[in-house]
């Protein structure tokens, strides 16, 4: 268990290495802009501009740059400059997170709890009525962008422009002072982000838990006489439960990295995605790199807890 | 004579599907007396798991419907409410089932399975639960038990596993236990462990045992009875030393065939029933047997038969139209080594029709099939 484990933290660091070694080659060899032009301003004269290149390190063969930012990066954790804002990367990032980690916690919380149970249900009452209303219902919420069910979410239920003023709208989340409005701030929001993952899990779960329903072990447990409920929630929701640990680490990985950034936008949350979508915006390649960067490791960690939590869940993934 | 263990009375278990109604167990009658070990055989689509199946109420949330009645022990187990049906399950009827590598839970531990099994029915203590469960893997012949406990099933092999489902369906001492091809998905030689363990635990603990298994070598050894099963009825029933000594059904001679012998003639071939088991939804007519049997007539096709006594024996019943004679003549050919195409003119003899030159097995040429 322990070499196991050792194995998948040394794979996760070496996947971050290529992963930025791509990421920088990318960024060189489709300059969306000439970030020293983009640094020296409008009236910038060619003389300015070469001894900006000189300064930042872009005249420097493509490997020097790439291990002087390595170097940077692992060494002293700098991500560089942003050149739209004159702050720190890591500084930009780091003011944004703790939006996003809000939006991702509750979204995650009520995704599993919403979906998790309506897949379930939908599958042991499987061609009921319950079955077909989600089941259809969940296909709507998929079909749903999420920048169209915030802005309906919005007009419907916001406490200023909404035709039933009940939640907090646009904004409220920057202006929230305490843990409590930032919550209430938040409801809408969550509950945007989760719906379509709801509903994709609802699916995944109730296809999962089908197919484990018809397996042999379930007929034993019946055939020792358990009540159907212990046969369903021991026997059944465990084992069908563990491919949906993979998508979970996946899902909550890529939300951090940025990938809430239409909730974010719709919603005026100041998290990563929005910096994410500001920074493409004006072409501010370090601060697009840095995130790009932290989202590769949210992945690669959330991808490694999955593969640690999975050893705990099936046993069989232990001793191979 | 003491009222049987079991009593099945014309049970039929349909399914519908939307090809059409399948008639899995199409009005089947047996007893099982206490103790005593019951063999149902047949092939692959037969109905012999789908009955024993019903009998603990497992093919009722598959849209099954059931008729007839399973008396057991004063109870009839179509009609018992779920949850009384629950109590029996694992209880006084437990069942053990093919293929002990899907049947295991692969994410707990054997003892936790165990124990579930003794808590399903009984509130004892954990700490006795778990004595339990080692003194089972025990029971039925796993070494080291109080370490094999706390594995998992994929930590044991096929043989072993079938020995914890065994142990897993002992729990709670039951009266009557339900092996569905118990040694089919294991090795030749454990097979013989497993069918001398189900022995000897019988003769220890005196439960009933019913073994259903297409093959009839599996159940010459241990079985008192023997029920020979063909497109969801019981075609031939009988002591197993008459199944063995004077079979009566012409699918039964087919499976008799088919065993390998050891002490045959070397070179003699194995016959192979000809033809594919009939479709449960769209059966044959007359006897369901007459598409492939070799000693088919005309009136055979139209004519159903019924389960009826053989004249010489009450204990013994055969579905068969020709009669008692014939097939006397024909198993007597068949043993001393003549095959089916050869001894098929005497029943076209008996027909009183002229004879055809060639009276090879026949396939019918109205086969639904």
């Amino acid at each position: 268990m322990g070499r196991y484990i050792i194995r998948r933290i040394l794979w996760g660091i070496a996947m971050l290495f290529i992963v930025s070694a791509v990421i920088f080659l990318i960024f060189y060899i489709l300059p969306s802009a000439d970030p020293a032009v983009l640094r020296a301003g409008r009236n910038a004269g060619p003389a300015q501009i070469a001894q900006i290149r000189h300064s930042l390190g872009l005249d420097k063969p493509v490997w020097r740059q790439y291990l002087d930012y390595m170097q940077q990066v692992f060494l002293h954790f700098n991500f560089g400059y942003s050149y739209q804002y004159n702050v720190p990367v890591r500084q930009l990032i780091f003011s944004r997170l703790p939006a996003t980690i809000w939006l991702t916690v509750g979204a995650v919380i009520i995704w599993l709890a919403v979906g998790l149970s309506i897949g379930i249900v939908s599958a042991v009452r499987r061609r009921s009525i319950l079955d077909r209303t989600t089941m259809t219902g969940s296909l709507a919420l998929i079909s749903a962008p999420v920048f169209w069910l915030g802005l309906v979410s919005l007009y419907l239920f916001a406490d200023d422009i909404g035709v039933w003023k009940i939640f907090p709208g646009q904004g409220a989340f920057a202006a929230a002072n305490n843990p409590l409005q930032k919550a209430e701030a938040m409801i809408l929001p969550w509950l945007v982000l989760a719906a379509a993952t709801s509903a994709i899990y609802a699916r995944y779960m109730r296809a999962s838990m089908i197919d484990t329903m018809s397996e042999d072990y379930i007929r034993t447990a019946r055939a020792k006489g358990l009540p159907e409920r212990t046969v369903i929630r021991r026997h059944a929701v465990r084992s069908a439960i563990t491919p949906i640990v993979t998508l979970i680490g996946l899902d909550v990985g890529t939300l951090l990295a940025g990938n809430a950034i239409l909730t974010e936008t719709v919603f005026n949350i100041p998290g990563v995605g929005r910096l994410l979508y500001n920074a493409i915006g004006v072409s501010d390649l370090t601060v697009i790199q840095g995130i790009t960067l932290f989202g590769a490791f949210f992945i690669v960690f959330f991808n490694l807890v999955v593969d640690i939590a999975y050893a705990y869940l099936d046993p069989r993934v232990r001793y191979s | 004579m003491t009222e049987p263990l079991l009593q099945v009375e014309d049970l039929r278990v349909k399914f519908s599907t939307e090809d059409g109604i399948v008639h899995a167990v199409d009005g089947i009658s047996y007893t099982v007396n206490a103790g005593q070990t019951l063999g149902i055989v047949g092939e692959s689509g037969s109905g012999k798991s789908v009955s024993s199946l019903t009998m603990l109420g497992l093919t009722r949330n598959q849209g099954a419907d059931i008729e007839g009645r399973i008396m057991f022990q004063g109870k009839d187990l179509v009609t018992l409410p779920d949850d009384d049906l629950r109590k029996i399950r694992g209880n006084e009827i437990a069942m053990i089932f093919q293929d002990p590598l899907s049947s295991l839970h692969p994410f707990y531990k054997v003892g936790v399975q165990l124990t579930e099994a003794v808590h399903a029915h009984r509130n004892v203590s954990k700490s006795a639960a778990r004595d339990r469960a080692v003194e089972l893997l025990d029971l039925v012949g796993i070494p080291d038990p109080s370490r094999r406990v706390d594995q998992f099933p994929h930590e044991f092999s096929g043989g072993m596993r079938q020995r914890v489902m065994i142990a897993m369906a002992l729990a709670n001492e039951p009266k009557l236990l339900i092996a569905d091809e118990p040694t089919t998905a294991l090795d030749v030689t454990v097979q013989a462990q497993i069918l001398a363990l189900l022995d000897d635990l019988q003769s220890r603990l005196g439960m009933a045992i019913i073994i259903i298994t297409h093959d009839l070598g599996v159940v010459a050894e241990i079985t008192d009875q023997i029920a020979v099963m063909y497109a969801g009825r019981i075609v031939e029933r009988a002591p197993t030393s008459a199944i063995f000594g004077s079979p009566q059904h012409p699918y039964t001679w087919g499976l008799l065939k088919s065993i390998p012998r050891l002490d045959s003639p070397r070179g003699e071939e194995l016959v192979p029933i000809a033809g594919r088991p009939p479709s449960l939804i769209k059966r044959p007519s007359g006897c369901h047997f007459h598409p492939r049997c070799p000693y088919v007539r005309e009136e055979h096709k139209r004519i159903d038969p019924g389960l009826e006594p053989v004249p010489d024996d009450p204990t013994h019943s055969v579905a068969c139209l020709l009669t008692a004679e014939l097939r006397q003549r024909i198993w007597r050919g068949l043993s001393e080594g003549e095959t089916s195409a050869t001894l098929r003119h005497l029943v076209v003899e008996e027909e009183q029709q002229p004879a055809t030159a060639h009276a090879a097995p026949r396939v019918a040429e109205d086969d639904p099939s």
